[in-house]
């Protein structure tokens, strides 16, 4: 009951996916495309689990005193601000349970979740991920050395992209006559990711799809249970 | 020889603060390098060129603000060109920040073209979750996947959702793709099962992998890769902004990171053959 | 007041932004309040945006106005129910049913469209003529674009021991991998950049004025 209906449910939900991509018609066609309306739903309500989730991880860690547990305070009254005004006044577009006065509207210049994510949320999100240049460019110091034949084409390879992506790229080479144009650093670039670059890549792709295939089947087939949480 | 020595061992901080000036300098006072137009970027503006006044388009916005530095660029290129050609946009999202950058592209965009009509050129159809799933359920029934716009309002009501019901009376799909979900989702389904013509910008992390979709298929159409990439396409539509002139700072960081590699790269050899020797 | 109110966010923002950029120099409780303060906006702007713009148009508004051409709705809405029972402990296990209905959804989908996509016509793509072009570059890329794809096929086959030719055609598989790896380096530290470039416009145009933002 508690694993066997699940693993019968994944089989013919994934079975039926798969035939009715080769038998479009009734009724797998129409059952396949209402599953795949279902799935939205039910990722809303997953996506919904996962912030719920969140706040009880986090009050769980401030009941029992976790390390750093303060600043887990912060984490439970930003997202409560967020959900308050975003239930309330509602977002740009949308609106909320209170019509939003005219008032307030000139005060903040945009609704108060939407001030937040402008002023707050995107500097944050965007210096967070901003930190990797500092430890790429320390990292690419510290790392990249010619040990041997393969870590000296990555690191050919590297420098030539990195400079024929760049305009100064383009301005070292610029000089070249048009004869000898293969050398520019852009069109270099070009060669290595349209050629050597795509070959790689494309082998990765088809390696990585067909462990994707062997993984669909094996939870189709019940086989890969992990899913499932448990023993 | 301690000189080689010393080449090894520089304090990551030094790093730090030359990338900081290195970026910063050169956003202050510009250099002016030129910038060449690459084949990838061009097919997505000829894509786009080649549209009949009126079509519809489908653009994803399937990013956030971490990074809307490499991509917001090119969804405001994008739409200056669509709307300069009276192409129709019909915005969606499959990140949740998506509908913000949408909307604040769109502002800044339709400032410029005041006969530019919500509901009519343009529509922004907001947020859903699923990725490739929802992608596939749009392309059979897009009405009951999108049933509102962003703000709520039935799609009914606007004339540019006007006889859409799955991808074929779209001109071609555009992914501005900052990982998964996104273009790669795009070319599985709307390319690759529906026959759309699918091209798309994409972070510099993603387009190494995504020009392998770049092919004689054609799954991909054509790609932009990172700041260099938009300001490829703010180049081809006549719009300098804030790619181009990134790309000077761009320029300086990636010499200061070459040098360095060059440095540590230097201390290795010098400090290996002085063990050989000693040894 | 409007500009008031802006200038106080650009203040705001300036001061989340040097929080996170404190850990740099080592990790201290500014850094720790800007994460947490990050990881809150962003789990409430999720939480609200899935349900204004799925939710409620998916799911609440066809139910509450139409029920009976939609009743069918009320299934994923019972799953979804079920999944939040994940929350309760003693009765997690039944948000294994609507987690199977994903799940089964996504592996088929998946079998389907990887098989096509990334197997198929990719392989379609490698499988060309090279000399159909009369362009020396292009012949010469296309039979490394061939070649390399293969040998790179090969060096992922693990269920022979790499010797012999095999391994040696293995070992040019990994030359090409090393390229790959080296260009997608390259176009990372592209990314980063760009993004510190993103920031620093913020810092010298919104903030102090220096540059236009």
């Amino acid at each position: 009951m508690r694993r066997q209906i699940p693993m019968l449910i994944t089989f013919f939900v994934g079975t039926l996916i798969i035939v009715s991509e080769f038998i479009p018609h009734k009724p797998f066609g129409t059952l396949s495309t209402s599953l795949e309306g279902w799935f939205l739903i039910i990722s809303g309500f997953a996506i919904i689990l996962g912030q719920l989730s969140l706040f009880k991880v986090n009050i769980i860690k401030i009941s029992r005193k976790a390390p750093n547990w303060p600043y887990y305070i912060i984490a439970l009254v930003s997202f409560s601000i967020m959900v308050i005004c975003g239930i309330l006044w509602g977002t740009q577009k949308q609106p909320g349970l209170i019509p939003i006065s005219d008032k307030m509207l000139n005060f903040f210049g945009y609704k108060p979740f939407d001030y937040i994510f402008k002023y707050m949320f995107e500097n944050l999100s965007a210096t967070m991920f901003s930190l990797l240049a500092f430890f790429m460019a320390s990292a690419s110091y510290r790392a990249f050395r010619a040990r041997s034949p393969e870590s000296t084409l990555l690191l050919v390879a590297a420098v030539l992209v990195m400079l024929g992506r760049t305009t100064i790229g383009s301005s070292l080479t610029g000089w070249i006559p048009e004869s000898l144009s293969f050398l520019h650093l852009p069109n270099i670039a070009s060669f290595i990711m349209k050629y050597p670059n795509t070959a790689g890549q494309r082998a990765i792709l088809m390696c990585a799809g067909l462990g994707v295939i062997g993984s669909s089947l094996r939870i189709i087939l019940g086989i890969e249970r992990s899913y499932l949480g448990g023993k | 020889m301690k000189i080689f020595e010393r080449f090894l061992h520089i304090d990551r901080r030094i790093i730090f603060v030359l990338i900081f000036i290195g970026v910063a300098l050169p956003l202050i006072w510009t250099l002016g390098f030129n910038l060449e137009v690459t084949e990838n970027v061009q097919s997505v503006y000829d894509l786009l060129e080649g549209l009949e006044p009126g079509t519809r388009i489908l653009i994803s916005f399937d990013y956030g603000p971490s990074t809307k530095p490499e991509i917001q660029p090119m969804a405001i290129a994008l739409m200056e060109q669509a709307f300069t050609n009276r192409i129709r946009i019909i915005a969606i999202a499959l990140w949740p920040m998506g509908v913000q950058m949408c909307n604040e592209a769109f502002e800044k965009v339709s400032a410029e073209y005041p006969n530019i009509e919500y509901g009519i050129d343009f529509i922004n159809l907001g947020y859903k979750v699923g990725g490739m799933v929802t992608i596939n359920h749009m392309a059979k029934d897009f009405r009951s996947t999108f049933p509102t716009d962003a703000g709520g309002n039935p799609v009914d009501e606007f004339p540019i959702m006007k006889g859409i019901k799955n991808f074929d009376k779209l001109g071609c799909v555009i992914s501005l793709s900052a990982g998964d979900p996104g273009l790669k989702q795009w070319v599985m389904i709307a390319h690759d099962t529906f026959g759309k013509p699918v091209c798309g910008g994409t972070t510099a992390v993603q387009a190494p992998i995504m020009l392998a979709y770049v092919n004689e298929q054609q799954q991909l159409v054509g790609l932009l890769g990172g700041l260099k990439g938009a300001a490829e396409y703010e180049l081809l539509v006549n719009k300098p902004g804030f790619a181009t002139k990134g790309m000077d700072a761009q320029s300086v960081a990636h010499i200061i990171i070459i040098i360095f590699i060059l440095i540590g790269n230097i201390g290795y050899f010098a400090t290996r053959k002085q063990d050989i020797m000693k040894a | 007041m409007e500009i008031l109110m802006h200038r106080i966010g650009i203040w705001i923002g300036v001061f989340l932004t040097f929080a996170i950029f404190s850990f740099l120099y080592k990790d201290n409780p500014f850094y720790k309040i800007a994460e947490q303060i990050f990881i809150g906006i962003s789990a409430g702007y999720w939480f609200i945006y899935t349900i204004y713009n799925i939710l409620i148009p998916n799911l609440f508004v066809p139910v509450t106005t139409d029920l009976a051409h939609n009743f069918l709705l009320l299934i994923p809405a019972f799953l979804g129910i079920l999944m939040l029972c994940r929350l309760i402990p003693s009765i997690d296990w039944v948000s294994r049913y609507a987690l199977a209905v994903v799940v089964g959804t996504t592996a088929g989908l998946f079998f389907k469209s990887y098989l096509q996509s990334d197997v198929l016509n990719q392989l379609t793509a490698t499988i060309i003529n090279p000399f159909a072009s009369g362009n020396a570059a292009q012949i010469i890329g296309e039979l490394i674009l061939i070649i390399g794809t293969l040998t790179g096929i090969i060096y992922f086959f693990f269920s022979k021991k790499h010797e012999g030719a095999f391994g040696t055609t293995a070992r040019v598989g990994i030359y090409f991998l090393m390229i790959s790896f080296g260009a997608a380096f390259g176009y990372t530290v592209m990314s980063r950049i760009s993004l510190l470039i993103g920031r620093l416009n913020f810092l010298l145009g919104d903030w102090l004025g220096i540059i236009k933002p």
